[in-house]
């Protein structure tokens, strides 16, 4: 008796565990059949590379999307990964622990603060500082300025915690091999540990910008969601950090409760390159982590 | 210190890494002249642990800046009645209106939300861990369904929200499949389904954290798998496990794309747990709402900062749950 029960439990289990699967599938089936018809009807490339999103008119071009969400992901990277970098390092390596036990719940904490609330925070203190600061006609605060500034912020506490994890993880014999050979402290990080933490600390980095691409209303809050290409607002090719734009995500999320027809279907087709990109970044953030591992 | 030293010292190791290490540690002085210039050395370490303490500080301070502020500004218009009070919609005047509702039908939420994900993550988990591990490596229908599973959860853990909101929509809100419309029932499979890979991984985690001494003295005592997997090794995985599903409940509290598109928005709460059709509006998807469409900053203010209160309430549980754990593991 007690062995039909364990071997029924048994499938019980393995359903339970296929339920993952079976999402999976479910995702990859919903939106790959809403997406395709998109995709076949205004054809592959037009949509990637069309400039114009009218869907009233039937034109439907994602490419000032990708435009934004690539931009403002390099925003964030560039503003926020040398902070990270520093805050990881130091934590890991020169705070005394006293600091570190606080600071590190704290960042820890930061990590799981809601999206919107830095989108609010964009919304009310950065979009109009940065509305006063820079005096460009057309410059309305909501900016790529403005979100990759949100962004990098929201990405700190990500990157932070894998690298921080990815430099402690180094073993100590190397750190003290190279300070018994007389290295100071800072060449021991420098040329030493960094190096050795270095598919870790890439990894870290990558998974900080699928992220990035992935965050969606804090985006939608401070950027401006102009289905305009991005572009310079003046001769000054640095406005360009002055435009508004719109991300992938962003464009989901505005538009899918009232899109109908052919626009719902673009609307999928842009959840597919979505999914297909983060699936590129994750991706290679895995090949670092392994090939970082047998090396 | 020259190269010659390193190569007689270090060299002789089998460890490549190592002794390439040792050599990136050493370049610095090879350009260097022969004398070395400690002080200088000391002064450009000085310099650097200088820049780091200044973006560590800074690091915190941006972040704490952010929270901080809400928080302030939220405070203004938080007291009992602004919790207790539900929202006057978006003509009212601005000292009138609450966010009792949206507390409500966040309570809901995860109620539903846990329900759903909770029990088949664990069972999950201990499939993955308890079941599926003994056969690694095996041929056949059922290690190839596993490591199918492993990839899956992976899969899941990356995929953005806003991606689980679309095909939330599609299949429950949309006519296209089951035609639920947007609500309560709608909104909560679909967190579900995002909270999944979260708690099926804490929970493995804490699963494979049990000693296998418990499994083997359950087993000899006569007990079957299931019966030590229940009884022995659940329990014992608890404190990991919960960690888990309280991580799991911050997550939907914090969530705002996939509900933004699946719950409605509604500001009047579902009439009970069990009025499942009905939309709703969770506390982060009113901090957008009043923000870009009504433009009462004040109030997202407040309703942000009871948003962070709450994530600093589940943090501490989870801190104190975790401390329950290793005290518990060192006492035996």
């Amino acid at each position: 008796m007690r062995k039909i029960i364990d071997t029924g439990i048994r499938y019980v289990l393995l359903l339970s565990a296929l339920v993952s699967v079976f999402v999976v599938f479910l995702i990859l089936l919903f939106t790959l059949r809403e997406g395709l018809p998109a995709f076949r009807e205004i054809g592959v490339i037009p949509m990637l590379t069309g400039t114009v999103w009218r869907p009233q008119q039937g034109q439907l071009g994602i490419l000032s999307m990708i435009a934004g969400s690539i931009l403002v992901t390099i925003g964030a990277v560039v503003l926020g990964v040398p902070l990270a970098m520093g805050g990881a390092i130091f934590l890991a390596e020169v705070a005394p622990p006293a600091v570190r036990e606080t600071v590190r719940p704290a960042v820890e904490l930061l990590a799981g603060i809601p999206s919107v609330v830095y989108g609010l925070f964009g919304m009310v203190v950065l979009v109009p500082a940065v509305r006063t600061t820079f005096s460009v006609p057309g410059n309305s605060g909501f900016s790529l300025l403005a979100a990759s500034i949100v962004l990098a912020v929201m990405v700190l506490p990500t990157i932070t915690n894998i690298a921080e994890d990815a430099i402690r993880a180094v073993p100590r014999e190397y750190k003290e091999g190279s300070l018994a050979l007389g290295a100071t402290r800072w060449q021991t990080i420098s040329r030493v540990t960094l190096p050795a933490a270095r598919s870790g600390i890439i990894a870290a980095i990558i998974l900080g910008v699928g992220r990035a691409l992935g965050e969606t209303m804090a985006m939608i809050m401070v950027i401006g969601n102009s289905i305009r290409m991005p572009g310079p607002l003046s001769g000054n090719p640095l406005t360009l950090l002055l435009s508004q734009a719109r991300t992938l995500t962003g464009n989901i999320a505005v538009e899918i409760k009232y899109a109908t027809g052919l626009h719902e279907d673009a609307l999928f087709a842009t959840g597919v390159v979505l999914f297909v990109l983060i699936t590129l970044v994750n991706g290679s953030a895995r090949l670092v982590i392994n090939r970082g591992g047998t090396e | 210190m020259s190269e010659q030293t390193v190569r007689s010292g270090g060299m002789t190791r089998e460890d490549v890494t190592f002794s390439r290490l040792v050599r990136l540690a050493m370049s610095a002085d090879e350009a260097a002249p022969e004398q070395v210039n400690l002080a200088r050395r000391h002064l450009v370490q000085r310099a650097a642990f200088g820049l780091l303490w200044l973006s560590g500080i800074a690091a915190v301070a941006v972040l704490l800046a952010v929270v901080g502020y809400v928080v302030v500004q939220g405070a203004k218009v938080l007291n009992w009645e602004f919790l207790s009070s539900p929202p006057a919609g978006g003509l009212a005047a601005s000292d009138v209106g609450g966010m009792s509702t949206t507390i409500v039908s966040t309570i809901y939420l995860v109620f539903w939300v846990i329900v759903i994900a909770g029990p088949l993550g664990v069972l999950a988990a201990i499939y993955l861990v308890e079941y599926a591990e003994e056969m690694e490596g095996g041929t056949g229908l059922i290690p190839a369904l596993v490591s199918v599973v492993r990839f899956a959860v992976e899969i899941l853990a990356g995929v953005p929200s806003i991606i689980f909101g679309l095909f939330g929509y599609a299949l429950f809100v949309s006519a296209v499949a089951l035609g639920w419309s947007f609500g309560l029932r709608s909104a909560a499979v679909t967190g579900a389904c995002l909270v999944l890979p979260v708690i099926i991984r804490a929970s493995e985690e804490a699963i494979r954290a049990v000693p296998r001494s418990y499994r083997e003295a359950s087993l000899a005592l006569g007990a079957t798998k299931w019966q030590t997997a229940w009884k022995v090794v659940l329990p014992a995985a608890a404190p990991g496990i919960i960690t888990g599903i309280v991580l799991s409940v911050g997550r939907v509290v914090s969530e705002t794309a996939v509900f933004f598109v699946t719950f409605g928005g509604t500001v009047r709460a579902p009439d009970s747990l069990f009025d499942l059709s009905s939309p709703g509006r969770s506390m982060a998807l009113h901090v957008y709402y009043l923000a870009m469409e009504t433009r009462a900053f004040d109030k997202a203010m407040g309703t942000g900062a009871v948003l962070i209160l709450t994530i600093i309430l589940i943090n501490l549980v989870i801190n104190v749950v975790s401390r329950r754990l290793t005290s518990k593991l060192k006492g035996r």
